[in-house]
């Protein structure tokens, strides 16, 4: 039946927005990493990504002792990868083909593995696919464990202007409500366009449009509802106890490892005690 | 506790919505203001709010509607919106009902044992840590009220409370706001929730004040209503 195969447009919609929901539920677990202070979550997060970035482009090798992070905190969270990499499975993609026209353009052979030559393309890319997902990994593992409003807080806490701030909280408060929007209006377009696949690129203009000025109702709407309950920029509702000498010593020790990480090749001094 | 006088507002040059309009409503006082679609009744709550300036003097206990008294009017007044779904934005409506209380100063403990007795009140409690995409569109309405409640409002402000909802929580919402002593200003369509819960009626059409009298007397006022491209409420029909 059309109608019914096109209402699934709308239905995959508010699926989605269903999931993103999910992350305040994961976000309530009562793990160790979840206990922690946001702000250590969030230093250690933003330290493992731009450790992770600053990495050379053929040094893949001493990338992978980077895993390690996402690996521990998948293990003591209790959250599944595979529900991490079907979260991401839009964006991973799309992060990961940065790098997919390197072999192209960098022949030249690294290295040989059982005499098949590794051109630097090849390394490079692989390094940047790498490179991506772990950030995109880092990033889901601080969100799955901490709710936005905390990362907001911590947020403020290393005077990240309130602006900005309140920009990402209202995105990921309002995104919900934007996909629902949308799924209504597919619904409703669905239901008049029986045998259509999808929305035809004609009532794309129009459908957009539409889109972003309920969208925009509904923004000023939200944004009303906080400022009437004395929003003004300040987190004082998220939900953070006092850092504690464990949140210290939680952060330090991950920074120490990612600079270390960074500073030695950890794969090569492991790989000589062990020859 | 409310005044507006001689209150002009307009959304496009040459398209007044609010001409002129004086009313005023007492402490304690239930007032409902009707009129048809398009006539300026959210406006009008949009402007005691300070969430649009007009033109006129606006007061909300004592206090007039301006940028340095906004905040402290904010405190003292709950709006309910039309659409819950725009009111409700965190996660569980334990979280939504702290939000106020705690951008207003209160701790976490105060803010919570505050919300703890709105819900008692309500006979809510069942839904105090339940997620708010979670929750049905009678529980949000009513969510929606408990969440302004925690902020102990001297005036409540009502938009619509009983759109889109079945008859058993539209009961349950007209019988919660009979309940409550709070001021409360309440717009609607439902002329026989108005009937039922105000005892004072301000008509508005073409944006000036076409009626202000008690809900017995606007209410059975066929013509009156007819005039203002309404209706008698269903139990006088």
């Amino acid at each position: 039946m059309p109608a019914a195969k096109q209402k699934d447009a709308g239905s995959r919609i508010r699926g989605s927005m269903r999931e993103l929901r999910e992350m305040d539920t994961l976000a309530d677990g009562t793990s160790p990493v979840h206990a922690r202070h946001p702000l250590a979550k969030l230093a250690v997060t933003i330290t493992y990504v731009l450790t992770v970035v600053s990495f050379q482009k053929y040094d893949l090798t001493r990338l992978f002792v980077m895993v390690l992070y996402p690996a521990v905190l998948f293990s003591v969270t209790g959250l599944r990868l595979r529900t991490c990499l079907w979260k991401l499975r839009v964006v991973l993609p799309l992060v990961m083909a940065v790098g997919v026209f390197n072999p192209f353009f960098d022949r030249e052979t690294l290295f040989t593995v059982g005499g098949a030559a590794v051109s630097g393309g090849v390394v490079s890319m692989l390094t940047l696919m790498l490179k991506g997902a772990l950030c995109l990994m880092a990033s889901y593992l601080l969100v799955a464990t901490t709710r936005i409003e905390a990362i907001c807080a911590a947020l403020r806490a290393i005077h990240v202007p309130s602006v900005m701030v309140t920009m990402l909280l209202l995105t990921f408060r309002y995104v919900t409500l934007i996909g629902e929007e949308a799924a209504v209006m597919s619904d409703a377009y669905s239901l008049r366009a029986p045998g259509q696949r999808g929305i035809h690129y004609k009532a794309w203009g129009s459908f957009l449009g539409q889109l972003l000025l309920r969208s925009s109702d509904r923004a000023g709407e939200l944004y009303a509802s906080m400022q009437l309950r004395g929003f003004s920029g300040q987190f004082p509702y998220a939900k953070t106890a006092r850092g504690t000498a464990r949140d210290v010593i939680y952060a330090a020790a991950w920074i120490a490892l990612f600079v270390l990480a960074r500073r030695f090749d950890v794969t090569a001094l492991i790989g000589g005690l062990m020859m | 506790m409310l005044t507006f006088r001689d209150v002009n507002f307009t959304y496009e040059k040459d398209r007044p919505v609010l001409r002129g309009v004086s009313f005023s409503v007492r402490e304690g006082e239930a007032v409902g203001l009707i009129g048809a679609n398009g006539a300026g009744k959210s406006t009008v709550l949009m402007l005691l709010t300070g969430l649009l300036a007009g033109e006129g003097e606006i007061t909300v206990d004592g206090l007039p509607v301006t940028r340095e008294h906004l905040a402290e009017i904010r405190s003292r007044i709950g709006f309910v919106m039309q659409d819950s779904d725009s009111q409700m934005f965190m996660p569980t409506v334990l979280e939504d009902m702290l939000f106020g209380p705690m951008n207003y100063g209160l701790s976490r403990e105060e803010a919570e044992r505050r919300a703890d007795e709105v819900l008692a009140r309500l006979d809510l409690a069942a839904l105090k840590t339940r997620h708010n995409h979670r929750i049905s569109g009678g529980e949000k309405r009513m969510a929606a009220i408990a969440t302004v409640l925690t902020m102990a409002p001297k005036v409540l402000l009502l938009d619509e409370p009983t759109s889109a909802l079945d008859p058993m929580n539209r009961r349950r919402v007209i019988r919660t706001l009979n309940e409550l002593r709070e001021t409360k200003l309440i717009t609607s369509h439902d002329l026989d929730m108005i009937y039922d819960t105000c005892s004072r009626v301000l008509v508005l059409k073409d944006g000036r004040i076409a009626a202000d009298g008690p809900a017995e007397e606007i209410l059975k006022d066929a013509a009156l209503l007819a005039d203002c491209r309404l209706e008698l409420p269903l139990r006088f029909q």
